[in-house]
């Protein structure tokens, strides 16, 4: 909780105070009710806010999670990031450029070159083959073909979908379906990748799968990613940052561990209260300051406190938490852990 | 705190009001005769001179109209050509072959295609759609017309069908595509699709002769009509049915508005736009015979010239040439419809394109073997088989036979059931009668339903057509009853057994394939022209809507209430009379609303066999040329088909909604 202002100088994408309504006068309704109208004055004056007065910023290179169940206007926010969904006011800037104020044909160009998008449903084309599919947005732009299919084979490749190039999208699983989509929305190198909810679809142990595939992807790739998801569960394994949102207003932000350990509401806690504190919490976090005599054994502090346990199997009371370069941090104690797990 | 001491208002029961609106229509009826008599029969002063109006507009439109830049005459003149053009091409490439010169001195510089040719192309395209099944089909379909001496009509009728499905594709395909990008627009045509689906044929022929003339191009301007609204609904349906994240992908990868359309929209809803393609291939079909009225010639001619002389053979024999083709064309494009792209072959010009080349390829043999060989050129007269003869004996037989007894059901039936029907509808008031449809109407839809429903009653009587459509209502109801009294029955069994619906369904997808003219002939044959006569063709028509949706509402009901119903130890009877038929009856109003659709389109053709309604008014204006009142009385026609698809609708609507809110309560 260092920064207050959502700008920072690695900003890529910042949205100020969006709002969007729908309905026929949303902007008048809004310029009429003042700065922040209750949800219930705007639902008795004829439109839906789906998504109200969202600010937040995504750091380049981070993955910026947000997590909110149906109807809480996930999926209409990341649309008014593209601007596929027009908002009724605010500001989504994009590398500092105001999106708002750009003309549609310059938001064509800003979509085709810096953007990318993974579908809930994969929205592959049914009558084009795997390559075809991945080579669309190049194809689209007018890329010769020898080169989008260049591009195209290498993204199959990286998805690990190899050898099925031929395929037509209903001969895949739907895990594959969606490897497709994520191939697809790489090809054309985007440096903000949007996903919505790209594994809601998927069966739980394929999910975990993808999930583990998306982790290997962005370790390989380092991209700007704005991730949608129901799943607080995998809000918290991928994100660096998360959003909650409830009703269109963003409820917290944080990191995984600031969201489990101090949840902003009853809303937040009902969700982070199931999640066992060891899973999220770093040892950097849980370690205390180091005095008296330095413990042989070492632990790095990004590891979660679940991951370092194990390392108190063999009767260790203490162990060195060290940083990257090797030094050291702090402490970390055997009470503390225990405590820790045990208080779930 | 005042509310609370008001005692309970006393409520109306829901019928009251019916009660109220029926007994005003008795007393109008009984003792309004004398008081006011213009409620009777509306006035002559009164009447609206339509068809008069209409007749003059044509003809100015035909003589003065003017766009500025070129007169309307010349604008149907360049959509004749439009037509013309292609139309001469493939009437030359299947019937004429290629000719130089005009009339008698025309020779013949190319044959047309050999009926060996044309077989083997049609069993390639099935081929190559669906597989060796679908050939020997499309082949044996083909086979057929040639053995049974169909091939020259059968080739003239399939000329204008390939001339009139391309262009009701494409112009029903950019209707669509304008109507889902432009909502202005589609608010606009929707109730001149409306129209063009409800109003008869047979009153826009006359117009179109008046505009085209005589010959297979207003063939083609008349099946246009006909065939393309639905491609057009299908259209616009299919466009706006593509998911969400599919536009927005479009978007997000930065397509056009062009690269939308064509790259992401089109493909995606193309299995849906096939169902559209086989639509119109299969109304232009229908249209067949009643285009040969205004000179499309072909075995839509054969028909009618056959009905005319009363040759049932004959015309059984044409007509069933229709079905054939019918029937390989819709089996073809149905296939192509679920057909899957397979891997993009490779290699040079003839591996990649290995159906067409087998094509052209045997078109060029055949042709050359044709020169030498004249059979493989057009099929041996001597190898043609009829059954005309035998046909027509089988009704003389039955005709010697069981004259008396035919005869004695027919005239039973005429004086207990229709005769007195049609003298109650006619003494009924016109202005009760568009009362109480307005307050159904208001009842079932609210004002706006109730206004319409009045208006276009009020319509049919301010033009002077009361008795003859009230003689269209009689014969539609009696026929629509007939056809719910056999074909509901006949759903409730079919819907619980699976063969016996297969057998059913294979019946009654025949049954809608064949020409509606098919149905007329057996019963002119059997008994002679009347309205007995007519019932019974109007009947045999509009069963099978009648068969299919009472099956698909029965087979619709969620099998867990019936699960829930044997549970609590219903009985079958109970079960299908207090769980299936409740749930079932929106779907069954729906049926009883397209069998009332079928039959309204199968009345207007009995005019040919001397029914004296609305119908008869239509094709005596197509005889005497006369646009105005042709229109006027289709119009009438349209008005009632209005009429009962929005009550009907707004009926089953609202049985919906009763039946999802009052489960419990009720």
């Amino acid at each position: 909780m260092t920064e207050k202002t959502p700008e920072t100088r690695d900003a890529k994408l910042v949205c100020r105070h969006l709002w969007k309504l729908f309905g026929a006068r949303g902007a008048e309704v809004l310029a009429a009710l003042g700065p922040d109208p209750a949800p219930e004055r705007l639902i008795a004056a004829g439109v839906v806010p789906a998504v109200r007065d969202v600010s937040l910023s995504v750091e380049a290179g981070e993955i910026f999670v947000i997590m909110g169940l149906s109807g809480s206007g996930k999926s209409t926010l990341v649309r008014l990031m593209s601007r596929l969904v027009e908002p009724t006011s605010g500001e989504v800037l994009f590398n500092g450029q105001n999106l708002l104020a750009a003309s549609e044909a310059e938001m064509t160009m800003i979509r085709r070159h810096k953007m990318g998008m993974v579908f809930q449903h994969f929205a592959l084309l049914p009558h084009l083959t795997v390559l075809d599919n991945v080579a669309f947005p190049l194809d689209v732009q007018g890329a010769p073909r020898a080169e989008r299919e260049a591009r195209a084979r290498q993204m199959i490749e990286l998805v690990g979908l190899g050898g099925r190039e031929g395929a037509f999208p209903r001969q895949l699983s739907g895990g594959q379906q969606q490897r497709v989509g994520i191939a697809r929305s790489l090809a054309v190198e985007p440096e903000l990748w949007f996903l919505d909810e790209p594994f809601s679809a998927l069966d739980p142990l394929i999910r975990r799968e993808m999930q583990d595939e998306f982790i290997r992807l962005q370790s390989v790739l380092q991209k700007t990613i704005v991730f949608i998801t129901h799943d607080f569960d995998e809000a918290i394994r991928l994100a660096d940052r998360i959003a909650i949102m409830k009703d269109g207003a963003i409820v917290q932000e944080g990191t995984p561990e600031e969201i489990v350990l101090s949840p902003a509401d009853d809303y937040v806690r009902a969700f982070s209260g199931a999640v066992p504190k060891a899973k999220v919490v770093r040892v950097a976090s849980a370690m205390r300051a180091a005095e008296g005599e330095e413990p042989t054994a070492e632990v790095a502090g990004t590891l979660t406190v679940a991951e370092a346990a194990p390392l108190f199997l063999n009767g260790t009371e203490r162990l060195r938490v060290t940083d990257g370069q090797g030094a050291t941090l702090g402490h970390l104690h055997r009470a503390d852990i225990l405590d820790l797990m045990l208080g779930g | 705190m005042e509310t609370a001491a008001l005692p309970a208002r006393p409520v109306l029961p829901r019928w009251s009001g019916w009660a109220v609106a029926l007994l005003a229509f008795l007393l109008l009826w009984k003792f309004g005769a004398g008081l006011v008599p213009w409620a009777f029969d509306y006035p002559r002063g009164w009447t609206v001179p339509a068809a008069r109006w209409i007749t003059g507009f044509t003809k100015w439109l035909l003589n003065e109209a003017t766009f500025g830049l070129f007169t309307f005459a010349e604008f149907t003149r360049f959509i004749a050509a439009v037509i013309d053009f292609p139309y001469r091409i493939a009437l030359s490439l299947l019937s004429t072959g290629f000719l130089k010169g005009e009339g008698s001195a025309a020779v013949q510089i190319t044959p047309p295609l050999s009926w060996v040719a044309v077989i083997v192309v049609f069993a390639l395209i099935g081929l190559r759609a669906g597989g060796w099944r679908l050939a020997a089909l499309a082949a044996a379909c083909l086979g057929f017309i040639a053995v049974f001496g169909q091939w020259q009509s059968a080739m003239v009728t399939l000329a204008s069908i390939l001339v009139a499905v391309p262009l009701g594709v494409l112009g029903g395909g950019a209707l669509g595509i304008l109507a889902w990008r432009s909502p202005a627009f589609e608010r606009a045509i929707r109730p001149v699709l409306d129209l063009m689906q409800t109003i008869p044929v047979f009153a826009y022929l006359v117009p179109i002769l008046f505009l085209f003339g005589f010959g297979p191009t207003a063939a083609v301007v008349a099946t246009l009509i006909y065939a393309m609204p639905p491609m057009t609904r299908i259209t616009h349906l299919a466009l706006a049915r593509v998911p969400g994240e599919l536009t927005d992908l479009g978007r997000m990868v930065g397509c056009s508005r062009r690269q939308m359309l064509w790259r992401v929209m089109v493909p995606a809803s193309m299995p849906a736009l096939m169902v559209g393609v086989n639509q119109v291939i299969m109304l232009s079909l229908n249209m067949v015979i009643i285009a040969s009225m205004i000179g499309a010639g072909g075995l839509g001619f054969d028909v009618l010239a056959a009905l005319r002389r009363l040759d049932f053979g004959a015309g059984l024999e044409a007509g069933l040439a229709i079905v054939a083709l019918a029937v390989a064309l819709d089996r073809l494009s149905q296939a192509f419809a679920v057909s899957k792209a397979g891997a993009i072959p490779t290699g040079n010009i003839v591996e990649r394109h290995p159906y067409l080349a087998s094509a052209l390829a045997t078109i060029l043999i055949a042709g050359l073997v044709g020169l030498v060989l004249p059979a493989v050129q057009s099929y041996p007269k001597a190898a043609e088989l009829s059954t005309g003869r035998f046909w027509s004996d089988v009704v003389a037989w039955i005709n010697v036979n069981f004259f008396d007894a035919i005869e004695a059901v027919k005239n039973a039936i005429l004086l207990n059931l229709l005769v007195p029907f049609k003298r109650f509808l006619l003494g009924l008031p016109w202005l009760g009668v568009a009362g109480l449809l307005g307050y159904a109407g208001w009842r079932l839809g609210g004002w706006r339903l109730a206004a319409l429903v009045a208006v276009l009653a009020g319509l049919i009587a301010a033009t002077g057509q009361w008795e003859k459509a009230m003689i269209t209502v009689y014969l539609c109801g009696i026929s629509v009853m007939f056809a719910m009294l056999i074909g509901v029955p006949i759903g409730i069994l079919a819907a619980e057994r699976e063969r016996l619906w297969t057998v059913v369904r294979a019946v009654i997808d025949t049954l809608q394939t064949l020409p509606s003219f098919v149905y007329l002939m057996p019963a002119v044959m059997l008994f002679r022209v009347g309205d007995f006569t007519a019932m019974i063709a109007v009947v045999a028509y509009s069963v099978a809507p009648a068969i299919r949706y009472t099956v698909l509402g029965l087979q619709g009901v969620d099998p867990r209430l019936l699960e829930a119903g044997r549970a609590m130890g219903c009985t079958p009877r109970q079960i299908l009379w207090r769980i299936k038929l409740k749930l079932a009856a929106p779907e069954i109003l729906l049926g009883l609303n397209q069998t009332v659709m079928f039959a309204l389109s199968m009345l207007v053709i009995t005019a040919l066999v001397g029914t004296r309604d609305l119908g008869q008014e239509v094709y005596i204006a197509l005889t005497k040329a006369d646009p105005g009142r042709g229109l006027v009385a289709g119009l009438a026609v349209a008005f009632i088909a209005i009429i009962t698809d929005r009550l009907i609708h707004a009926g089953a609507r609202a049985a919906r909604t009763r039946l999802g809110l009052g489960e419990g309560a009720a």
